[in-house]
Formats: structure tokens, sequence, C-alpha cells
């Protein structure tokens, strides 16, 4: 019994990063209707600058802030000079996009920091008061972290004047347009704060899997399965797609598949989802007229 | 009295496809104009032309400065607020934050809230519904929040594409009652397209009548109601 909460704790641990990227993914699909693959390899080079900057002597939560403060401009920028070409290109080409996105950002990984797995501290060391039966301080601090990342989102998107801008230029374009609206610099804004969020995720990951230029590969795959389980276009749902990723992934690899198969758990998911239920849990059914 | 808009030459285009040729119109500060015509006429284009969300040529000249060339938002940020057809509310938001969205580019918190006072004694039904996702509302309800939220930009002009659209008698002629009291009372300028002459005539100072892309016929609207030919042409009552 108490290996099999165990198991489900540090599911729920895990899982809350899945649902961090997943929540990213969500941020640019419902915006845009695309699906941004680079995103984990964006998050990975954030990764990197943290590591960097602890190398050079930072401390630890001075790098975190600035390297989310860097992720957001990153996104920003991207967007601004890549993604807002080809808005309103078919979606083929923005795929092409993504996936040449993805590789760039994986070969810079590779360049500029090498391609030796490295280790990544955590702000929460092992014999810190956090430490309790079923969580190791890292995984109780780490999803403390994204937790406030998480309300923190849901506070500005609910209750700030550019929140509900955003929200309402992901909504209706054109009507955003219409009150004023500078819908392009909201998708910006979109951009800047998914790869803000990634940044995030990547940093709190880091210290379990070990920092490599592929280290968001497997993650990201959790991170579609958990959005398009939760719905692609809903951000509560993405969180708690998140979190039934982890726990099941854990529990099936621990019970049923063995560890080695537990990614698979992700693919059978998407599978599962796209062809049973293709707007996911909590997602909204799009209904077009013809 | 000083003009307003005055409009020049105007042609607009979706992609290859022209839809307005060389239309001249004007309108008075504090008047209301209405733009008459059948289905396909330009209508609906000309005020998108005049807030640049269709590709036009020619001159707009709003409060001094030319609009031909600008981007909607900065168009919109002149203040011209815009009801578009099917109203263009945010379905998924909530009757207060629809209003919130109007008074965007403001961003004076108290005015805002003034503002929002005053469209609920306007319409009280939208105070009943503030909390409300603005989808679940009826369609008069919704033209009611349309036009709030657009006023709620303090506009100098307001464009209200076909306000009746789909609306039972009763309800358009409290809309329409509604618009003339926002006209005398807060001076509000407005350029109204509509299908249903009569009622439009009724509200407007002056009216324009557009065929296929071009002005067929301009004046009073008394003269225009008074003319029997005219009429039976054009407006078909």
């Amino acid at each position: 019994m108490e290996g099999f909460l165990h198991q489900i704790f540090s599911g729920l641990a895990n899982g809350i990063i899945y649902g961090s990227v997943a929540l990213a993914l969500v941020m640019i699909f419902q915006a845009t209707h695309h699906i941004n693959f680079a995103q984990g390899e964006m998050a990975t080079f954030s990764t990197f600058v943290a590591w960097w900057l602890m190398q050079s002597g930072w401390p630890y939560w001075g790098a975190f802030f600035f390297t989310i403060a860097v992720s957001f401009a990153g996104g920003l920028v991207v967007q601004r000079t890549i993604i807002r070409p080809i808005e309103k290109a078919p979606v083929l080409t923005n795929v092409i996009v993504f996936i040449g996105l993805l590789l760039i950002f994986n070969a810079f990984s590779g360049w500029f920091f090498d391609h030796t797995v490295k280790a990544f501290d955590s702000p929460f060391p092992k014999d810190s008061v956090l430490t309790t039966k079923y969580f190791s301080a890292h995984q109780f601090g780490s999803a403390g972290v994204l937790l406030v990342v998480l309300l923190g989102l849901f506070a500005f998107f609910k209750f700030t004047p550019i929140g509900l801008a955003m929200r309402a230029a992901a909504q209706n374009p054109d009507s955003a347009r219409l009150v004023g609206i500078r819908v392009s610099w909201m998708l910006g804004l979109g951009w800047g704060l998914a790869a803000a969020i990634g940044a995030v995720a990547g940093m709190m990951v880091a210290p379990v899997v070990f920092l490599d230029p592929n280290m968001m590969a497997g993650i990201l795959l959790y991170g579609f399965a958990a959005a398009l389980l939760g719905g692609i276009d809903n951000p509560v749902g993405a969180v708690i797609g998140g979190l039934i990723v982890g726990v099941l992934e854990n529990l099936l690899g621990a019970y049923v598949i063995g560890t080695e198969l537990k990614l698979t758990v992700a693919l059978v998911l998407i599978v599962t989802t796209l062809t049973l239920k293709p707007a996911g849990l909590f997602g909204k059914k799009v209904v077009v007229r013809v | 009295m000083s003009k307003l808009l005055e409009v020049n030459k105007l042609c607009a285009s979706y992609g290859a496809t022209q839809v307005l040729y060389d239309i001249d119109f004007s309108l008075e500060a504090g008047h209301i104009t209405a733009i008459l015509g059948a289905n396909g006429a330009g209508k609906t284009t000309t005020l998108r032309a005049l807030c640049q969300i269709v590709k036009t040529s020619g001159s707009i000249q709003f409060d001094g400065q030319q609009l031909v060339g600008k981007s909607t938002e900065a168009v919109v940020r002149m203040g011209v607020a815009h009801v578009p057809d099917g109203r263009g509310t945010f379905t998924g938001l909530s009757v207060e934050e629809n209003l919130r969205l109007g008074a965007y580019v403001r961003g004076n918190k108290d005015e805002m809230a003034q503002d929002m006072e005053r469209m609920f004694k306007r319409f009280p039904i939208l105070k009943e519904r503030r909390h409300q996702q603005a989808g679940t509302l009826s369609g008069g309800e919704q033209q009611m929040l349309a036009i709030s939220r657009a006023l709620m930009l303090r506009p100098k002009l307001l464009l209200l594409d076909e306000p009746s659209f789909g609306l039972a008698p009763l309800i358009v002629a409290e809309i329409f009652r509604i618009m003339r009291s926002i006209n005398q009372e807060d001076g509000v300028s407005m350029l109204l397209v509509e299908q249903n002459a009569s009622l439009a005539l009724d509200l407007a100072d002056h009216a324009y009548l557009l065929e296929t892309g071009r002005v067929a016929l301009s004046g009073p609207s008394d003269t225009i109601k008074n003319d029997e030919s005219v009429r039976r042409a054009y407006l078909g009552y």
C-alpha cells in the first residue's frame, strides 16, 4: 500500500511538470490553432542558460528568475521575427517552421553547451524540511513552484486588462481589433509566456532527468498527451490532463508494463484520445456549419 | 457645421474583387447618416473600409486625419467605434468583460466604472446579466451589449452595421429609440447601415443610397422618404 501511494504521489509530482508543458502548448494553440513542436527544445535551451549562469557563479534563484525573463524575451522575439511573417500561411508551413525551430534550438543547445549530460542542482536539498514520507524535497518544491506559476497565470488572465485582452484576441481576433487591441502583439506575448512557462518546467525537471540537449523530448511527448487528454483548448484541462498522465504513467510503469515501456503510455494515450474523444476530457467540441 | 468625416473616391476590394467604386460621402459632427441599399451593394464594405479592415484606396478624412493606410487598431484609437454585422461580441467572455474590453484603449479605471454604470442604466438587462457569458444572451441583448461595448470607447463616431438584423420588431424599436437618445444626449455621431430603409430614414438626418458599389443617390432623409419614385425604385415599400 505504501508503495502504491508513493507511486501516485510521485506521479502527481511528474504530472504537474507535464501539465506545465501542456499549458505552454495550449497557450499558443488557443491563439493560433497551431501546436508548437519546438516548445520542449526551447525549454531545454532555457534550462541550459540557467545552468550556464549558475556555472558562472550566479545563485540559484537569481539564475532562475533571470532565465525566466530571458526566455520570455526570447519567445517574444521568435514570434515577432519568425512566426509573424507566416501567420496567415497554411498549416503545413507552420508545422515545418516549428520543426525547423525544434532542430535549431536542439542544435544550439549542443553547440553552445556541448552534448555531455550535466547535473543540474535542485534548490530544494535532500535534507530540507520539505522531505516527507511520500515526496522528496525536490518533488514537493517543484510542484509548489509550478502551482505558484499556474495561479499567477490564472490571476493574470482573470484580473489584468492585458490578460483580458489576450483572451479576447485568442477568441475573436476581428472583434479584438475593433476594440483597439493590437492582436499581433498579444500573440507575441503569448509566445513569451509559453516560453517562460517552458523554462520553469525545464528547470524543475532537469534535476530529475539530468540536463542534455534532448532532455525535453520525452517530456514534450507527455505534455502532448496531457494537452490532448485535457482538451487542447482548455488551460485547466491541460493541467488536469498532466496530473492524470503523470499518475497513469507511474502506476502502469510500476505494476503493469515496466519502466522501459513508460513512454509508450504517452503515445497510446494520444492515439486513444484522438480516436475516442478528439476534443479531450474538458475540450470544446467544435461544430462547423457547412 | 463642421464635417467629422469626409470620404473621397473611396474604392475597396476583397482580393481581386472590387466592391466599392469611387464613393464620396460626408458626415457632419453630431448627425446621423444612413447608408441604404440592397444586398451586395457595398454597405458593410463601406464600414469595413472606414475601419481599414479591407484593402482601400482613396481618401478618408476623419477629424482632420487621414485614415487610409492606418491599421484597424489605430483607427479605433482615434475614436471610431464599430458595431460589426453579426455583432462581434466576445461570446465566451462575460458581459462585464465585454464592456471592459470596449474601454480597453482608454485605460482609465474610474471613467470606465462610471461609463459601465451609465450603460447599465441605459440597458438595465445588461446589469442583470453582467456575470453571464455573452454567448448565452438573446439576440436583442447581444445587440445591446455590442452597442454598449462600442460606446465604452467614448467614440466620436459610431458605425452601426444593421442593428435591426434578426430581431423582433419591438426590440428593434427599443434599440432605435435608445440610439436616438444616445445621439441627442451624448452627441455621438453615427453612420448607420440598414436594410430596413423606413426605420433608418426616420432616425437619420441624411442618407446615401448605394447600388452595386456606387452612390446612386443622396440627400436629406425627409426628401428621400417623400420621393415616391425613389421609394419605389430603390427602397421597395
